[in-house]
């Protein structure tokens, strides 16, 4: 998270970059490439000049008209030669550098899909999107631009520098004892631009969570005429992501200026030592020609090197951003050495003595629970609002681990088998019905792309969702986002064909009918009925009429599940269940109906 | 759009013409969408627009770009002095020194000195005033593309979706900053040097001068070419970005369902497909700009031989000095080497400018359920709405189905009326009508008599609050959801309706009571918590007219009553709107009302309805046997 202590020790340090190693690695052919292609072009820059040298002191001065076109054929060589380098560079950084880039978003993206729902619960998605945009495009500019000069650039002073030191020493040497301070604050300041940077881009993870939550959620901003609020609390942050911006600017321009005048400063001691060594006797004038010659080579490398080194930073810190991500425990995964386990068709489902607790909270939300699902038996679990009841059907597919006991299909730890067989087994229907932008059909067979047109059908018939039929474009109408142009209570039936499609061996369906009217709740109940006799099923309800549907109810109450029985049973017997479930209770505001004696008394 | 047409052809369909449903990629289903590739007249007028609002974000800072101009120019000029001071440090300082007068040296060091700070202090000038223009540009455009978007209606939102506008908020703004980040002090530096430079050319030898600039028709020519192709390219790579940005928001948002499904492997392809198609995107524009720049250097190159060829052979006819050959060679590199800078600001341009087009599409687009211009009061004067709501013949559909066709209903100020009927009969559809979330096609709702499109907004919302069948809640504090309704409640007022819908108690629980982040869309919350919250916003919002939405659907049966007692005491002097299937929510209504296929076809006191022979007899008879 993005106010994590341990952060600080990581931060500021370039040695964060060594994670791209493995993404660059099987490109390291194209980027060897891209560096020489750098190098080489460098180097036909300086041979340029020469030519024009040998043009002037060749034909021009012998007046040699025919020497003159060997060596303007030499130069338009290098010309060529220059512009195709530029060529190959581009060339050989553009291919490496975006699929660098491809294969880093898609291993982050592959990677978020398999880290835990907890995971997902305790990140602001805003922060997860701009790492997959922004961080990853950050780091393909610093790997396509900033990686090759920097290095080329370094060469280039090292190699210049040696050469300083061999025309004439003291001066050299004089020369590498000014950088000794460049270097030092230059580190200084890169690693303040290094911190700053980090702060921005949480400030824009930040600020892209904004703009989700106010694009997603405008409904309740319209129905509640709230879009100044909701504009004052995105400004606040788009006004603190331009402060900390121009923060940023205001070290990147220090940076910049000191590496701007550093050559420049270097350049007057040069000549003051140089005049000096020339009027000792030391230094002849035509050394401190080439002395100067020699050095202002250095001017651009040197200037560039701050921001080059800005840029570093800014995509170590986008690596560290990454980083969080793709070290983030994958808690729930396959054990190693898990194989397929005989799960039945419909299976036994057993709670032993779980327990849950959400990670950094206070009490556990399950504590002790029991309870077994014979094969093909259908168990309602009723319990207050809060009561943990979604919680406990998240631990069967292992959208959440227990924390103490375990849950068993057909004698088996759910954590001992495969993730892909027990959520094969598994289908569950969620209580807010989630669609995706794709077709209906699409949507339906998420979890069975194999499964076949009568299996859609009967799915269909089963959640009495036969109205797909009547959409413009049938099964292959794209249903919008999050089904939003479907009705509450159409989208709450495709939910429940998705789950029960295919038949599993276990079906899951948390409050599955909440949306319908009574009509089409009997309707979809009659068709059920069906399916739930041929598969262990654990239905969430909270009205006596889904109740109806199982075989046995199981009543949870403080983290544990207190009373199991029929239905009739527990009315009889237990005043919770009653005070739950009973037809007076629900009728108890009614005017002809009406006993409000046991209400609210929770 | 890009969404959907990953892999599209271009078909250049007119802005007015009916749109061929799109049918590229079979999961995606189909869909009409509008066309996102374009014919030459429409895409030189997307760009004239991306141009236009560029000058206009700029325009307000015009002087201090003026002042930066100057700056830079100052600042250029002492940066060319430092090699050339050192020319004359040993051409006159060190003969000077060998002559025992130290001086000159002493003055010439001085004055690198001097240039060498002069030089420093306006670059620092410089880069924080482009970085104080580029980043309030910024800040600018983000606010008003999302106070924008806020205005648009719902309509839009679900036409372009939720994907599709975060990526015009954070990728194609970013593609702005990069742009001013980088570009601004290349282009300006670069266009100094090629404008001097290219008159001391012309100055220094006319006839090698023209030579010089025969490269230009082709570098023109050839940044016409760049230019035609990297629109195309660019305009691509917003597209493919954000049907990137589409599929990873949904993922991450609907991530219990793509891992209780398997979906990881189906997904892992789509997004390494979308992926792909933007490395694509990006390969086109880089292997366009990789053309380009080599391309000005080589012409760069050959002007440059045919420079020396052309001199060298003046010089052998004696119409030349050598020196002035020589330095107008080495002015040469010097005005071809910015030219490179120049075609990077060209390239940074064109992609800033392609993000450009998608946010002024945006901001171009005109609201549909627009505030009206002269709003009219409501008739109490006070600003406090009786709560009267009629229905005038209202027709509406949101495609080519029409979902009511001809819609009568009058609600009398303070009535409660409970609305039933099959799922997917249109009750969502009036209760959105109603708050005015879209405009019916033909007809009039009317809130005291007066239109609902003549209200003004502020007015409209403060009368009419819906709770929705979604209980979206924000990231935040739970106070801070609640007070959403009003936002200047007090700690004590926000308890207060938490109390009086009886969800204080399960607040309270909570480890940090009112203070709790509930996390992403209340991620922190049970379902029927969820809904708890949302009720007390808009129970706090206190509102003419309240507008319910299955609001108690994923309660449990005493939390669901006592949401109804607290109701059934706020409603008394209100109008309200209850959608229910649980028709104990409807029993203590004033009115019943039964919906089919978008019509009403019941209307009468429940317990007239009840004891009568209709549908919602019906109904009753078959909710309460299924209570058993
Ligand atoms: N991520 C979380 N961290 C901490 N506590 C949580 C988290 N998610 C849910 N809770 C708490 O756990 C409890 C059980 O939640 P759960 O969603 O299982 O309830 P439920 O029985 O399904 O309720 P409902 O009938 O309203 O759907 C609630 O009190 C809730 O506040
Ligand atoms: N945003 C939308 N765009 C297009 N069609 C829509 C949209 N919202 C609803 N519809 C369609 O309009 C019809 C009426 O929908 P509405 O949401 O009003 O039904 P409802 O009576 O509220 O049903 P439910 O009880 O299931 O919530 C349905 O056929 C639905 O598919
Ligand atoms: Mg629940
Ligand atoms: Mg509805």
């Amino acid at each position: 998270m993005t106010d994590d202590p341990t952060l600080e020790t990581t931060r500021g340090r370039l040695s964060a970059l060594a994670r791209l190693w493995p993404f660059a690695r099987p490109y390291r052919g194209l980027i060897a490439l891209t560096f020489t292609g750098a190098l080489l072009a460098t180097l036909t820059q300086l041979v340029i000049p020469l030519v024009i040298q040998a043009v002037v002191d060749g034909p021009i001065a012998d007046g040699d008209r025919a020497g003159l076109v060997p060596l303007l054929a030499l130069a338009l060589g290098f010309g060529l030669a220059e512009a195709a380098l530029f060529f190959l560079r581009r060339w050989a950084m553009n291919i490496s550098s975006l699929q660098i880039e491809r294969d880093l978003r898609d291993t982050l993206y592959q990677r978020l899909q398999r880290l835990p729902i907890a995971f997902h619960e305790g990140w602001p998605s805003g922060q997860l999107l701009s790492r997959a945009t922004t961080d990853v495009s950050t780091i393909r500019r610093f790997v396509g631009f900033g990686a090759v000069f920097l290095v080329v650039n370094l060469i280039t002073c090292a190699i210049v520098g040696v050469l300083l030191v061999l025309t004439y020493w003291p001066l050299g040497v004089a020369v590498l004892i000014t950088s000794i301070p460049l270097t030092a604050f230059g580190l200084r300041w890169e690693k303040r631009y290094n911190a700053q940077s980090r702060l921005v881009q949480d400030e824009q993870g930040e600020l892209a969570t904004d703009v989700e939550e106010a694009v997603q959620g405008i409904r309740v901003v319209k129905s509640l005429g709230r879009s100044r609020l909701v504009f004052g609390r995105y400004d606040r942050k788009a006004l603190r992501l331009h402060d900390l911006q121009l923060v940023k600017v205001r070290t990147l321009a220090q940076i910049w200026c000191l590496f701007e005048f550093h050559p420049q400063i270097t350049l007057a001691v040069i000549l003051v030592g140089g005049s000096l060594a020339v009027g000792s006797g030391a230094l002849t004038v035509g050394g401190l020609v080439g002395f100067v010659a020699l050095f202002t080579v250095l001017l651009w490398p040197i200037l560039s090197l701050g921001f080059l080194l800005a840029q570093a930073q800014e995509a170590a810190s986008a690596c560290d951003r990454i980083g969080e991500l793709l070290d983030a425990p994958l808690t729930v995964t396959d054990s190693p050495g898990v194989r397929p386990q005989q799960v039945g068709t419909p299976a036994r489902l057993r709670f032993e003595s779980v327990g849950f607790r959400f990670p950094g909270a206070g009490a556990a939300i399950l504590d002790g629970v029991d309870l077994d699902v014979a094969p093909g038996e259908t168990v309602a679990l009723v319990g207050a609002t809060g009561s943990g009841k979604t919680t406990m059907t998240a631990l069967v597919s292992r959208l959440l681990d227990v924390t103490s006991g375990r849950v068993t299909l057909d004698g088996h730890d759910v954590r001992d088998l495969p993730l892909t067989q027990l959520r094969g087994v598994v289908a569950t229907a969620f209580e807010d019905a989630t669609l995706f932008s794709m077709s209906v059909r699409e949507n339906l067979t998420l979890g069975r792309p194999d499964a076949g047109d009568d299996q859609v059908a009967e799915a269909l018939r089963v959640a009495q969702a036969e109205f797909v039929h009547d959409l413009p474009w049938g099964l292959d109408t794209r249903i919008g986002e999050q089904g939003l142009s479907l009705s509450g209570g159409q989208r709450q039936r495709l939910a429940l064909a998705r789950a029960v499609l295919g038949r599993p061996s276990v079906l899951v369906l948390d409050d599955p009918l909440s949306a319908l009217d009574v009509h089409t709740e009997a309707l979809v109940e009659r068709a059920l009925r069906d399916v739930l006799a041929e598969t262990t099923a654990l239905v969430v309800a909270h009205r006596a009429s889904t109740v109806l549907l199982a075989d046995r109810v199981a009543l949870l109450e403080g983290g544990r599940i207190t009373a199991v029985g029929r239905h009739t049973d527990l009315l009889a017997e237990v005043p919770a269940y009653r005070e739950l479930l009973s037809s007076e209770s629900e009728l108890g505001g009614s005017a002809n109906l009406g006993d409000l004696s046991e209400v609210g008394s929770r | 759009m890009s969404t959907a047409s990953p892999a599209g052809p271009p078909s250049g369909t007119s802005p007015s013409g009916p749109t061929p449903p799109d049918t590229s990629a079979g999961w995606r289903g189909v869909a009409t969408e509008d066309d996102d590739d374009l014919s030459a007249t429409a895409s030189s007028f997307l760009r004239g627009r991306s141009r236009q609002l560029l000058g206009e974000l700029l325009r307000p800072h015009r002087r201090a770009l003026w002042v930066l101009l100057g700056v830079i120019l100052v600042q250029n000029l002492a940066w060319l002095a430092g090699p050339f001071l050192i020319g004359v440090g040993i051409d006159v300082a060190v003969p000077a020194l060998l002559d025992g007068d130290p001086w000159p040296l002493v003055w010439t060091t001085a004055a690198m000195v001097g240039a060498a700070l002069a030089d420093t202090v306006l670059r620092y000038r410089f880069l924080i005033g482009s970085g104080r223009v580029g980043q309030a540009v910024l800040l600018t455009l983000r606010r008003r593309v999302f106070t924008h978007v806020q205005h648009l209606p719902l309509s839009f939102h679900e036409r372009y979706t939720s994907g599709k506008t975060i990526s015009r908020l954070t990728s194609d703004i970013e593609a702005l900053a990069e742009l001013l980040d980088e570009g601004l002090d290349g282009l300006l530096t670069a266009l100094f040097s090629v404008l001097t430079i290219g008159v001391v050319l012309l100055v220094l030898d006319p006839p090698l001068g023209l030579v010089a600039l025969l490269g230009f028709p082709l570098l023109f020519l050839l940044s016409r070419w760049f230019q035609r192709n990297s629109t195309v390219a660019y305009r691509r790579t917003r597209q493919t970005i954000a049907a990137l940005i589409v599929q990873f928001t949904e993922t991450m948002g609907g991530m219990r369902a793509v891992q209780a499904f398997r979906r990881e492997p189906r997904n892992d392809e789509l997004h390494a497909q979308l992926n792909e198609d933007n490395r694509r995107a990006h390969h086109r524009a880089f292997w366009l700009i990789a053309v380009f720049v080599p391309l000005v250097t080589l012409i760069g190159n050959v002007i440059t031989v045919a420079v020396l060829g052309y001199g060298a052979l003046r010089v052998m006819d004696g119409d030349l000095a050598v020196g002035v050959l020589v330095s107008f060679l080495l002015y040469l590199r010097r005005f071809f080497d910015p030219l490179q800078d120049i075609a990077m600001f060209y390239n940074s341009y064109q992609s800033a400018s392609a993000a450009l087009e998608k946010l002024s599409g945006v901001l171009e687009e005109r609201s549909v359920v627009a505030e009206p211009v002269d709003p009219t009061p409501l008739p109490s004067g006070s600003g406090a709405a009786a709560g009267e709501v009629v229905f005038d013949r209202v027709r509406f559909g949101y495609g080519a189905a029409t979902v009511l066709p001809e819609l009568h209903l009058t609600i009398p100020a303070g009535q409660t009326v409970a609305l039933v009927g099959a799922t997917g009969a249109g009750k969502s559809t009036l209760a959105r009508l109603a708050a005015r979330f879209y405009d019916p096609l033909s007809g009039q709702v009317r809130l005291d008599g007066v239109p609902l499109d003549q209200l003004a907004d502020a007015d409209l919302r403060r009368a009419v609050v819906m709770v929705t069948q979604e209980s979206f809640l924000f990231s935040g504090s739970i106070a801070d959801n609640i007070s959403f309704g009003r936002p200047d409640a007090t700690r004590p007022e926000v308890e207060a309706a938490a109390r009086a819908i009886g969800a204080h108690t399960f607040i309270a629980a909570l480890p940090e009571g009112y203070d709790t982040d509930v996390r992403k869309r209340g991620g922190r919350l049970s379902a029927g918590q969820r809904q708890l919250v949302s009720f007390a916003r808009a129970f706090l919002a206190d509102p003419a007219v309240l507008v319910l939405d299955e609001a108690t659907s994923s309660l449990d049966v005493p939390s669901e009553r006592l949401v109804q007692r607290a109701l059934q005491t706020l409603l008394a002097d209100r109008t309200a709107l209850i959608i229910a299937h649980r028709l104990s929510t409807v029993e203590f209504a004033d009115r019943a009302l039964v919906m089919d296929a978008g019509r009403i076809v019941e209307d009468g006191s429940p317990a007239d309805l009840v004891a009568g022979a209709g549908r919602f007899a019906d109904l009753h008879r078959a909710w309460a046997d299924s209570l058993v």
